[in-house]
């Protein structure tokens, strides 16, 4: 049976449903929360890659660079807010998270 | 069923499995360790399209960077995650409800839609055939000519980024002691030494 673009793009929309499961089951947990959306956005270059070589189209893998690079700049810039809250209230539990300026 | 097929049932499920993994570890470090093995089992799904450059982008920078830097976040913060679980079972009917019925709707729309026979004349840029022209030129030839304004932009974001992450993260810590350079290099001997007559039998 041949492997077609469907495929994939099932995969994609289970790594997809997945990241959203994540983000609604770890509501407390900020870091696995990051890390879902991590899975999303993974799931979201599946797919460009995955159309740009059912379409023969090489811009999709261009696009899934740039994806890429934000996706990267994201998790830093997450991580590093992650890091000085945790400096400022002790705690990383999303209910805490209700102060404007700390 | 060819090879090609095998691999990708292989990758696709690991993949699946470790995603499902991430969001169900009771330890963080677990999470992030699947989180990798996913990232790992992506680029394989990648190479079968032959997207090698970003199978290995996504080894290098995604696995290299990010997940490394998950980890280090992980291990350096001091929280107990055991209590960050509590209410995990009451989310989960909710979540998987509402994952459910997105999962459906996405199958449902990808099993119905066929991809129109016109799509493929307005392709502009073909990707060329990797005989004659590797993955990687062939996104370097594009990517620096037709998208060279978005090649600047995505590097201003990762500076931005950058420079974002170490002005929130750096301090400067009072009750520790520095180096001072201007304040050594200022220094004389009339100020740094003090001569103190000592009268025989006494101390200081």
């Amino acid at each position: 049976m041949e492997i077609g673009l469907s495929h994939y793009l099932t995969v994609s929309a289970i790594l997809f449903t997945l990241g959203v499961f994540g983000i609604f089951l770890n509501r407390k947990n900020v870091i696995i929360i990051l890390m879902s959306i991590e899975l999303i956005l993974l799931s979201v270059n599946l797919n460009m890659v995955a159309f740009s070589h059912f379409l023969n189209d090489i811009v999709g893998q261009v696009f899934a660079l740039f994806i890429l690079t934000v996706a990267a700049a994201e998790a830093a810039i997450g991580l590093a807010i992650l890091v000085v809250f945790y400096r400022n209230r002790g705690s990383i539990a999303v209910e805490d998270i209700n102060m404007m300026k700390g | 069923m060819g090879l090609q097929a095998v691999f990708f049932y292989l990758f696709a499920f690991v993949a699946v499995a470790s995603a499902f993994m991430v969001i169900s570890a009771r330890n963080p470090v677990h999470s992030v360790l699947f989180l990798i093995l996913v990232f790992f089992n992506a680029a394989g799904m990648f190479l079968l399209t032959g997207a090698e450059f970003l199978a290995m982008i996504l080894l290098v920078v995604y696995i290299g960077a990010v997940a490394v830097l998950f980890l280090f976040v992980v291990m350096m913060l001091d929280i107990d995650f055991a209590e960050l679980r509590s209410g995990f079972m009451q989310n989960a009917p909710m979540g998987a409800l509402v994952g459910l019925i997105l999962a459906a709707e996405l199958i449902v729309v990808i099993g119905g839609s066929v991809i129109t026979p016109q799509a493929a004349q307005s392709i502009t840029t073909p990707i060329p055939s990797p005989a004659t022209r590797t993955n990687t030129a062939a996104l370097g030839d594009l990517l620096y000519t037709n998208y060279v304004y978005f090649f600047q932009v995505a590097g201003l974001v990762l500076l931005v980024a950058m420079i974002g992450a170490i002005v929130l993260t750096l301090r400067h810590r009072q009750n520790i002691k520095r180096q001072d350079i201007s304040r050594q290099v200022a220094r004389t001997p009339a100020t740094a030494v003090e001569v103190v007559k000592v009268k025989p039998g006494q101390g200081i």
